[in-house]
């Protein structure tokens, strides 16, 4: 997808949107996302496939700033992913239709999604995982 | 270590009060808790306080007294009343001084709390994605835990139902009228599975305590309540809290349960020995899990507990007396000192329409806050 990332460093989209972590050089703890103290951790790509570990909707718009999201305000799921042998991940939660559907310990699966237009009317990109679709 | 008592207490109104700054609120406390103790603001030897949102708490001299006291600003989250208290616990406990006073007030905007990633050591865009919200993090812990241990939302609203109940007796709750449980259930959903009615809301208010020696307090003749333990932890690894873009698989412990933990060893007692409790509840998923991390039950308890009345006024174990966080609000700076002050009056038999039956000897407080403390205090009669 085209757009411009929310930030630089905590994914990457080609050649599969993958997020970016941090494994600590002395104990191999995974963190997301990298620290920045190169000298203690070493990025590591993130597995694009996990479990939703829980999660909730966020229904009314969060206060501005911080958040930078569109002014017109739509409920938005949001949880946690456990990305196995790794880390457990904060994200937003899309490809549902009802926020009913949402099961703890359903297949999940990384995506980029549009967060916000720029002043220059391009799409601003955020990470989300999605329900993996068989087949 | 000297023993340490509680010999005043003041409070003042939690909720919205236009015409007096959060400072201000914190001298009326104090004024309140030195009439009480029967003793003047000079009598105080230091002072220990704070708030998260509305000033130093040492410019409270301008309003109570330029006596040249030590005065010892704290800003500690969630357990800034706490720490407040410790300080001026150890303060007496360590032999130093015989009387001091700890105050925490705070003043609030409207709406959820509007914390900014930089202050707690987080990237912009975690804030700019929204996730810089903390009913988020309560929410998420919530709705997992429920799935794990078989709590249903009816339990949730029985916390908030009961929190309005005793508010109608306590001049000093915010939200005073009962809310019934359909009400409570059927109200916006704000966060799932969390609706208004289950969630605190950001407020103002002030409580002052005077605390003193042994010595101090038989002299005053008011050697009644006695700060059997005070303790403040953060978190160990693996835990979950607040504003966190991710945590480790392997799970760990939880702030409350290394607070609770060694505030029960230091007072030499066990949960079923308390009488009654005040747990923070910023929303009411966050009680039912409290009683479970404090060591009250075991997890997933709660439903039978809930069901039965055990944690209303005259049930097994009283739990937020006065209505707590949910019908309090939540001054973040005056909130854990609220729990002890309503425990304070609890064990001297003065709670009126709220009054613990049986005459309660022991009570416990717990505060839960951003980015992963705890603060517990045990009082004993």
């Amino acid at each position: 997808m085209d757009g411009i990332a929310i930030a630089e460093g905590i994914f990457r989209a080609t050649p599969q949107p993958t997020l970016i972590g941090g494994r600590d050089r002395a104990s191999g703890r995974v963190v997301f996302p990298c620290p920045a103290d190169p000298d203690r951790w070493e990025p590591v790509d993130l597995p694009r496939r996990g479990t939703l570990w829980s999660w909730t909707v966020q229904r009314f718009r969060p206060k501005s700033p911080p958040y930078a999201g569109p002014e017109a305000f739509e409920p938005f799921a949001l949880g946690y992913v456990e990305l196995p042998g790794a880390v457990i991940v904060e994200s937003r939660l899309a490809g549902i239709d009802d926020f009913g559907q949402l099961r703890i310990g359903m297949e999940m699966e990384l995506r980029l999604v549009p967060f916000a237009r720029n002043a220059q009317g391009e799409d601003i990109l955020i990470y989300a995982f999605a329900p993996v679709r068989e087949g | 270590m000297q023993d340490v008592f509680i010999i005043g207490i003041g409070i003042h109104p939690f909720g919205r009060t236009d015409a007096l700054s959060g400072l201000q609120q914190g001298a009326y406390a104090t004024r309140q808790a030195l009439a009480d103790a029967g003793l003047d603001w000079r009598d105080m030897q230091f002072g220990f306080g704070g708030s998260d949102a509305a000033g130093n708490a040492d410019s409270i001299v301008n309003e109570l007294g330029l006596t040249g006291l030590p005065f010892i600003n704290v800003k500690n989250g969630c357990a800034t009343g706490g720490s407040a208290l410790i300080g001026a616990w150890q303060a007496i406990a360590s032999g130093q001084y015989d009387v001091g006073v700890a105050i925490g007030f705070d003043k609030h905007p409207r709406g959820a709390f509007n914390a900014l990633p930089a202050e707690y050591g987080l990237p912009d865009w975690y804030g700019e994605a929204g996730f810089m919200v903390t009913t988020q993090f309560f929410a998420i812990k919530l709705q997992r835990y429920m799935a794990l241990h078989g709590i249903t939302p009816a339990t949730l609203g029985r916390v908030a139902e009961k929190s309005f109940r005793n508010a109608v007796h306590a001049d000093h709750a915010w939200r005073r009228s009962p809310v019934d449980l359909d009400t409570i259930l059927n109200s916006q959903m704000i966060s799932d599975p969390l609706t208004k009615y289950m969630f605190c809301s950001p407020a103002e208010g002030g409580v002052a305590l005077i605390l003193a020696s042994a010595k101090k307090a038989r002299e005053l003749g008011r050697d009644r309540v006695r700060i059997r333990s005070a303790v403040v932890r953060t978190r160990p690894p693996g835990s979950f809290e607040v504003f966190a873009p991710c945590i480790d698989i392997e799970r760990g412990g939880a702030p409350t349960l290394l607070a609770s933990k060694a505030a029960f060893e230091m007072a030499g007692i066990g949960p079923e020995d308390i009488d009654l409790a005040q747990l923070q509840d910023t929303e009411s998923g966050a009680e039912i899990m409290h009683m479970a991390e404090n060591g009250f039950c075991k997890d997933g308890e709660q439903e039978e507990w809930l069901a039965n009345g055990w944690t209303t006024i005259d049930g097994r174990l009283p739990v937020n007396t006065d209505g707590g966080c949910i019908a309090c609000g939540e001054p973040i700076g005056a909130s854990g000192l609220r729990q002890v002050y309503e425990n304070a009056l609890q064990l001297r038999g003065l709670g009126g329409g709220r009054q613990v039956p049986g005459d309660p000897r022991t009570a416990y407080s717990h505060v839960y806050g951003a980015p992963g403390i705890s603060g517990v205090t045990i009082l004993e009669r």
